[in-house]
C-alpha cells in the first residue's frame, strides 16, 4: 500500500517537473500546485478519486521523443536510384522515368504565394457555398408570398393513427393469438407495423393517388387532343377548295421553319437532317416546273395582267414563292438577322406609344394640348387622346411596316375563317356539331381575336409608379412620454393631435378629398391639371370680370421673357381664364341649395302614363333648403376654396395613398368590401381573416430543414402539378396549399 | 260549402305548415324543411339564418373603421408584454441558452457562474459553478441532454443536463483546456462538431482534445461565432477588427469577409431562410446581409440609441429582437428598417443577451442587474388557450386593424410608445444630428461640382470593404 502511494507521489512529482517545463508562462503554477496538495493528502489512505481532464496535445515535445537521424541531410534522386539499381525486380519503366528526371535540366515554375493561393482557394469555395445556398431562394420566396404558414413546419397529420404504430412491440401471447398469428404468417398476411401485403406496398410504390391523378388528367388531355386533331384533319381533308389547301400548306410552311428554327437552337443533329431534307426539296422545286409562270393558270394570268391588277399581284407572288423555295439556306448567317427581326417584332407595344406625360416640369405638358385655336369648348374639357404615332419618325415607319405585315396575316385568316364559318354553317343544317369541333372552333375564333387585338393598342397599362414615395415606413413607433394605461388614456391620445400633425393636414388638403367617392376623386385630378398660373399665359383678356391681370412679378431676364412669348405662341388658343371662371362657377353652382320635390303621382288623383300630378300639388310638396352660408371665395375672384373638407372628418381620412397601392380607386376598393360576419358568410370570414402565420401553442418550432428542399425540388422534377383541389371543400384546399408550401 | 279555412288550419298544426293558399281547386302549400331550424340536440348552437343583401347592412365602411378603432385601443390598453422576473444571480448575467428540446428549460451564465431555470415555476432548478470568472458562452447539445460552456479560464467544459442525483459531485463530463480565453460557443444542428471562437475560429469534435480545425485570418479576436441553422456546415462570426467572416466547415479557408464601419457584437442567422443573417453594430444599429452580396446590406435596421449587445430570430424567422445597451429591447420585422416594438422596465440595466424562445410567444432578456426577464412576444396577446369564437374574434380584429393601418388616427395609436425620458431625448438628439447632417451633405453637394459627389445611400454607408 505504502509503495503504491510513494509511487504515486513520485509520479506526480515528476508530472509536475515536466509540465512545469513544458508551458513557460507559468500561469497554470496555481493549478500545479493544488494537483499536487492534492496528491500529498491522498498518500493519508483514503483513495482519490481522478477527474478526466483532457489538455491538448502539446507539439514542441514529442511524445516518444524519437527524432529522425539525418534530419538535416538533403535526400537527393540518385540516392533512390542507386537502390533501384541494387533490386534486380524495378520497374524498368520507372527506372528510365527516373534517369530523364536526373537528366533534365528545366525548373519548374515558382508555385504562388501562400497568400495568393488562398485568395483563389477562398474564391472557389464561396463561389461553391453561394451556388448551394442559392438552392433556397425558391423556398424563401415561396415562404414569403404564402398567404398562410403553419409553424412547426413539418407537422405529423393529426387523426386517429393505427394500432401497430401505437403499440410497438406487442407480442402474440395466448394460444388463440399464437394461433391466429401463425395463420396469418402462413398466407404471408403482414404482421406487425407494416399492415399492407408486400403487392400492396409495391403497388402502392409505385404510384401514389396525386401521381395517378395528375397522369390520368394527362392521358385525358391527349386523348381529347387526339381526337380535336383527327376530327381536324379527316374535316381539313374533306374540303375540295384549292384555295384553302394552299392557304393551309403556306402556313404549314412557316410553321416548320419556325420550328426548324428551334430545332437549330436546341438539337443541330436533328436540325442538319432537317435541313438535307430542304435540300432536297429545293432541288425537286428547281428541277419541276412549278411557280415558274409557265402552266396553263399562269398563262392565263399573263394574258390578264395587262388590266388586272389582281392578275398580276398573283404571277408576282408565284415568283416570290419559287425564288424563295429555290433560294439556297444559309444558317448561320441568317440567324442573328432573324434574331434581331424577332426581338424588334417582340417589343412591346407601349414602346412605340408617346409617354402620356412628356415633360414632369412644364405645367402645359400636364393640361391638355390643343393646338386650334378654333376648337369647341365641351372639346377642350375633355383632355385629348394622344394620337399613336408621334414618337420618332423611325419608329413609325417600322410601326407601318409591321402593320402591313399584319395585315397580310389579317388576309389569310380572314379567308380562313370564311372557310370555317361556311363550313359550319353547312354542319349545322346538316348534323349538330361535336363538343370537339365547337371546342377547336371556339379555339380558332380566340386565336383570331387575339390576333386582332394585338394589332390594336393596349387600352390601359398599369404603370407602376417609380416615383411613387414610400412615405414613412408604418412600422415606424411614435415614442412619446405619455404611458397609456386605460381605454381614456387612449381615447385623449386620440384626441389630441400634435402640431405638426395638423400642418400636415393642411398642406394635404387637396389630398383628403380623395377617399370621399370616386367621382371626388376625379375632380381633384382636374383640378390638379388645372393648376396653371394664368400670369405665364395671359393670351385674352377675360371680358367677364375686371381684376388684376397684371402679372405679380416682372421678370428682368430677357431668355425668360422670350420663353414666356414662346409659351403664348404655342398655347395661344388656351383661355385658361375663362375656363378657371366656368369651373369656379360651376363649383358654386353646385353648391348652391336645390329645391326639394317629394311629389308623389297618384295620391289623392288619377295617375298612370302621361300624367302629370297638378301643379298645386308639385308646389304643396316642394321643399326649399335655407340658403347655405356665403362661400368662403366669394370675394376673391382667382381663388376656389374648397366647401366639401370638413375638418372634423379629415382627422380620420387618409391623406396620402399608402405604399402597396398604386391608385386611389385600388385603395378604396379596399377599403370598401367588408370583411365582418355581418356581411359575409361564415366561410368567407375565415378565409379572410386568417391568420398569416399560425403556431401552435407549446410546439417548438425547428429551422427548416434541407429534407424541405429536397423534397421540393424532387416535386419540381416529376412534373407540373393540375389543379385538383377543384373538387375539395375550402377546409381541405386550404391544408392542402399548406402542405404545397410546406413542401416548397 | 267546404270550410276550407278550418283544414288549413289543421293541416298548419300538424305538418308545421305556414301559409296555405287555393287557387282554383289546387292547393298549393308554403312548406319548410324542419332540418333548416330545428336543432339536433340542445346544445347545439341556435341557427340564425341571415341575408347578406348589402342594403340591408348600410354603413360598412364606417362601422368597421369604429371596431378597427376600438379594437387598436383595446390592443393598447392589453399591451402588457411583462410577464416575470428571474433573480438569483449574484453578478450580472452574460449568456444564455435555450433548450432545443424543451421549452421550459432555460439555462444563463452570469460573471460568477451559472444556473439552470425552469420556466413554467419560474425558479431556479439547478446551480452549478461552472468557470471561474465570466461564463463567456454556452450552448445546449441538439439532442438536449448535455450542455456545454466556456469561459474566461480558458476551458471548455461539457455538463450532463440531468441534475446529479444525491450524493453525486457535480462535475463536468469533459473538460478541454485550451491556450486562450473562449469568448464565444455554438454547436452543430446535427453532429457532435461545436465551434468556439477567440483569438481563432476553431471547430471541434466533441470526441477529440484538440480542434479539428481553426480559421484566422488576420484578426486575433472574435466576439461571437453561430453555426447556420439551416445550411448546417457554414458558419459566421463577429471579429474585432469590424469585419464578418464567413465560413464553410468543410473548406480549409473562411469563404469571404465584409468590413464594416464600426464593430459587430454578435449575429444570427435566419432559421428559415438559409442565406440571410443579421448582426448587431456598436454603430447602434442591426444589419440583415444575404450572405451572397455582402457589398451591401440588404436591410439596415435603426431606433436604438446605444449599441446593440445580442440579437436573435423568431423561429418562424418573420422577425428578430435585439438587446442594447440603452436599456432597451427592440422587436423588429425582418424586412423593416425601424421597430415594431420596445420593451423597457425601470429597473432593467444594459442588456446583454436575448433569446427569443422556440415557440415563438416568449421573450428572454438577461441584464446587467442580474435578473432574467421574460415577456410576451406580442404584447398585447392572450396567453392560453382560446375558445374557438374568441380566436376568430381576435382574427377579425387583427385583418381589420391590418385593413385600416393607413389611417390616421389608428395609426397614431398603435404606433405610440412610451419611453423612458432618457431614451426619448436621446433618440430626439439623434434624429436631429441626422438630420443637420443631411443638410449639410445636401448644401455641400449643391455647391459642388455636379457628379464630384455621388449619393451614398444609407446601406452603403456603413460597408468598408468586402474582403476575398
Amino acid at each position: 500500500m505504502d509503495d503504491e502511494d510513494d509511487e504515486e507521489l513520485q509520479r506526480a512529482l515528476a508530472d509536475d517537473i515536466i509540465s512545469a517545463s513544458e508551458d513557460e508562462g507559468g500561469s497554470d503554477d496555481e493549478r500545479k500546485h493544488c494537483k499536487l496538495l492534492e496528491a500529498i493528502s491522498s498518500l493519508g489512505g483514503k483513495k482519490r478519486k481522478k477527474l478526466t481532464e483532457r489538455s491538448e496535445a502539446s507539439i514542441q515535445v514529442s511524445e516518444f521523443t524519437v527524432n529522425a537521424e539525418g534530419e538535416g541531410d538533403k535526400i537527393h534522386l540518385s540516392d533512390l536510384i542507386g537502390t533501384l539499381d541494387k533490386t534486380p525486380s524495378a520497374l524498368i519503366k520507372t527506372k528510365k522515368q527516373l534517369k530523364n528526371l536526373q537528366h533534365n535540366q528545366s525548373t519548374l515554375e515558382t508555385p504562388l504565394t501562400r497568400k495568393e493561393t488562398e485568395k483563389i482557394q477562398r474564391e472557389v469555395a464561396f463561389e461553391k457555398t453561394s451556388k448551394e445556398v442559392s438552392r433556397w431562394q425558391s423556398v424563401v420566396l415561396q415562404n414569403q408570398k404564402a398567404e398562410q404558414l403553419v409553424f412547426p413546419l413539418n407537422q405529423e397529420p393529426s387523426g386517429p393513427k393505427r394500432i401497430e404504430q401505437v403499440v410497438a412491440g406487442w407480442k402474440a401471447q395466448t394460444p388463440l393469438e399464437q394461433e391466429i398469428f401463425s395463420l396469418l404468417r402462413m398466407n404471408k398476411q403482414p404482421l406487425h407495423d407494416p399492415v399492407l401485403t408486400p403487392t400492396e406496398e409495391a403497388s402502392l410504390r409505385a404510384m401514389s393517388l396525386e401521381e395517378a391523378k395528375i397522369r390520368r388528367a394527362e392521358l385525358q388531355k391527349t386523348r381529347v387532343l387526339q381526337s380535336y386533331y383527327e376530327a381536324k384533319a379527316k374535316r381539313g381533308k374533306r374540303i375540295k377548295s384549292k384555295k384553302y389547301h394552299r392557304i393551309q400548306k403556306k402556313v404549314m410552311r412557316k410553321e416548320y421553319l419556325k420550328q426548324f428554327d428551334e430545332m437549330v437552337k436546341t438539337d443541330p443533329a436533328a436540325a442538319l437532317e432537317e435541313l438535307k431534307k430542304m435540300e432536297l426539296s429545293r432541288m425537286k422545286e428547281r428541277m419541276s416546273l412549278k411557280h415558274q409562270n409557265s402552266g396553263k393558270w399562269a398563262k392565263s394570268k399573263a394574258i390578264m395582267a395587262k388590266y388586272d391588277d389582281g392578275a398580276r399581284k398573283a404571277m408576282q407572288k408565284q415568283l416570290e414563292v419559287n425564288k424563295d423555295l429555290t433560294q439556297k439556306l444559309v444558317i448561320p448567317a441568317d440567324e442573328d438577322e432573324e434574331d434581331e427581326e424577332e426581338s424588334a417584332e417582340t417589343l412591346p407595344d407601349f414602346v412605340n406609344d408617346v409617354e402620356p406625360i412628356l415633360d414632369q416640369v412644364n405645367p402645359w405638358m400636364r393640361g391638355k394640348l390643343s393646338t386650334e385655336p378654333m376648337m369647341e369648348e365641351s372639346n377642350r374639357l375633355h383632355p385629348p387622346v394622344w394620337p399613336r404615332e408621334v414618337g420618332k419618325p423611325g419608329e413609325g415607319r417600322d410601326d407601318q411596316e409591321e402593320d402591313e405585315e399584319q395585315m397580310e396575316e389579317t388576309e389569310e385568316e380572314s379567308l380562313l375563317r370564311g372557310f370555317e364559318e361556311r363550313r359550319k354553317l353547312r354542319q349545322t343544317e346538316d348534323v349538330k356539331v361535336s363538343d370537339d369541333e365547337e371546342a377547336g372552333l371556339s379555339n380558332f375564333t380566340s386565336l383570331f381575336h387575339g390576333l386582332v387585338n394585338h394589332m390594336e393598342p393596349p387600352a390601359d397599362q398599369p404603370k407602376a409608379g417609380p416615383g411613387l414615395g414610400q412615405g414613412e415606413s408604418p412600422a415606424l413607433l411614435e415614442e412619446g412620454l405619455v404611458r397609456v394605461r386605460t381605454l381614456e388614456d387612449v381615447e385623449l391620445l386620440s384626441q389630441d393631435i400634435s402640431a405638426s400633425d395638423t400642418a400636415l393636414l393642411t398642406t394635404r388638403d387637396l389630398g383628403t378629398e380623395e377617399t370621399d367617392t370616386q367621382s371626388a376623386t376625379q375632380q381633384a385630378d382636374k383640378k390638379r391639371k388645372k393648376m396653371i398660373d394664368p400670369n405665364e399665359v395671359l393670351t385674352k383678356e377675360a371680358k367677364v370680370i375686371e381684376m388684376p391681370l397684371a402679372p405679380t412679378a416682372v421678370e428682368d431676364v430677357e431668355d425668360k421673357e422670350e420663353q414666356r412669348v414662346i409659351i403664348k405662341e404655342a398655347f395661344a388658343g388656351d383661355d385658361v381664364i375663362s375656363d378657371f371662371l366656368k369651373d369656379k362657377r360651376k363649383q358654386e353652382e353646385a353648391g348652391r341649395p336645390k329645391v326639394i320635390d317629394l311629389t308623389l303621382p297618384g295620391w289623392g288623383e288619377w295617375g298612370g302614363l302621361g300624367l302629370q300630378p297638378s301643379r298645386s300639388k308639385r308646389k304643396r310638396f316642394r321643399v326649399k333648403v335655407a340658403p347655405p352660408p356665403p362661400r368662403q371665395d366669394q370675394k376673391l375672384p382667382n381663388i376656389i376654396i374648397a366647401e366639401k373638407r370638413d375638418s372634423s372628418i379629415a382627422a380620420h381620412q387618409v391623406c396620402q395613398l399608402p405604399f402597396p397601392f398604386e391608385n386611389p380607386i385600388q385603395f378604396e376598393r379596399t377599403i370598401r368590401s367588408p370583411v365582418g360576419r355581418t356581411w359575409n358568410t361564415q366561410n368567407t370570414v375565415q378565409k379572410i381573416t386568417a391568420p398569416k402565420v399560425v403556431t401552435q401553442l407549446g410546439a417548438i418550432i425547428e429551422p427548416i430543414a434541407r429534407e424541405d428542399l429536397i423534397k421540393d425540388i424532387r416535386q419540381a422534377v416529376t412534373g407540373p402539378s393540375i389543379n385538383l383541389e377543384s373538387d375539395q371543400g375550402p377546409q381541405k384546399k386550404r391544408r392542402s396549399q399548406q402542405k404545397k408550401k410546406k413542401a416548397s | 260549402q267546404h270550410p276550407v279555412g278550418e283544414v288549413t288550419r289543421k293541416h298548419m298544426a300538424v305538418r308545421n305548415i305556414l301559409p296555405c293558399y287555393i287557387f282554383g281547386g289546387r292547393i298549393k302549400v308554403l312548406s319548410r324543411n324542419p332540418d333548416d331550424y330545428v336543432r339536433e340536440t340542445k346544445l347545439d348552437i341556435q341557427r340564425v339564418p341571415r341575408n347578406y343583401d348589402p342594403s340591408l347592412h348600410p354603413f360598412e365602411v364606417p362601422r368597421e373603421y369604429t371596431r378597427a378603432l376600438n379594437a387598436t385601443k383595446l390592443e393598447r390598453v392589453f399591451a402588457k408584454p411583462f410577464l416575470a422576473s428571474l433573480d438569483g444571480h449574484r453578478d450580472g448575467v452574460n449568456c444564455m441558452a435555450k433548450h432545443p428540446k424543451s421549452l421550459s428549460t432555460m439555462l444563463s451564465g452570469s460573471c460568477d457562474g451559472e444556473v439552470v431555470w425552469n420556466l413554467t415555476k419560474r425558479e431556479c432548478v439547478r446551480t452549478l459553478q461552472a468557470h471561474e470568472g465570466f461564463v463567456r458562452g454556452m450552448v445546449v447539445r441538439f439532442c438536449g441532454t448535455s450542455f456545454f460552456t466556456v469561459g474566461d479560464d480558458k476551458t471548455i467544459k461539457q455538463w450532463k443536463m440531468e441534475t446529479p442525483s444525491y450524493g453525486e459531485e457535480e462535475e463536468p463530463l469533459n473538460t478541454i483546456l485550451g491556450k486562450s480565453v473562449f469568448t464565444s460557443i455554438d454547436h452543430h444542428q446535427k453532429e457532435g462538431v461545436f465551434v468556439t471562437c477567440g483569438q481563432q475560429v476553431d471547430i471541434w469534435d466533441e470526441q477529440r482534445s484538440s480542434p479539428i480545425r481553426s480559421f484566422s485570418w488576420g484578426v486575433d479576436s472574435f466576439s461571437c461565432v453561430r453555426f447556420n441553422p439551416v445550411e448546417t456546415e457554414l458558419l459566421a462570426s463577429c471579429a474585432s477588427d469590424r469585419s464578418i467572416v464567413l465560413y464553410d466547415m468543410r473548406e480549409a479557408t473562411p469563404l469571404k469577409k465584409v468590413i464594416m464601419n464600426m464593430r459587430s457584437n454578435t449575429l444570427c442567422w435566419n432559421p428559415m431562410e438559409a442565406y440571410n443573417f443579421t448582426c448587431s453594430n456598436e454603430d447602434y444599429n442591426l444589419y440583415t446581409y444575404d450572405m451572397r452580396y455582402l457589398d451591401k446590406p440588404f436591410t439596415v435596421h435603426m431606433d436604438h440609441v446605444s449599441a446593440v449587445l445580442d440579437v436573435d430570430y423568431s423561429p418562424t424567422g418573420k422577425e428578430f429582437v435585439s438587446a442594447s445597451f440603452d436599456k432597451t429591447i427592440r422587436i423588429f420585422p425582418k424586412d423593416s428598417g425601424h421597430s415594431r416594438e420596445v420593451y423597457h422596465t425601470k429597473r432593467m440595466q444594459h442588456v446583454i443577451s436575448i433569446k427569443w424562445s422556440s415557440d415563438n410567444k416568449y421573450i428572454l432578456s438577461a441584464s446587467d442587474e442580474m435578473n432574467i426577464r421574460l415577456w410576451k412576444a406580442n404584447a398585447a396577446e392572450k396567453l392560453g388557450l382560446l375558445a374557438p369564437r374568441e380566436k376568430a374574434a381576435v382574427n377579425y380584429s387583427q385583418k381589420l386593424k391590418e385593413k385600416f393601418q393607413h389611417h390616421p388616427q389608428i395609426r397614431r395609436i398603435s404606433r405610440h410608445r412610451h419611453l423612458p425620458k432618457s431614451i426619448y431625448g436621446q433618440s430626439k438628439e439623434l434624429r436631429v444630428m441626422k438630420e443637420a447632417r443631411r443638410r449639410k451633405e445636401r448644401n455641400v453637394r449643391k455647391h459642388s461640382k455636379p457628379g464630384s459627389m455621388p449619393v451614398v445611400t444609407e446601406k452603403e454607408k456603413h460597408v468598408v470593404t468586402v474582403v476575398n
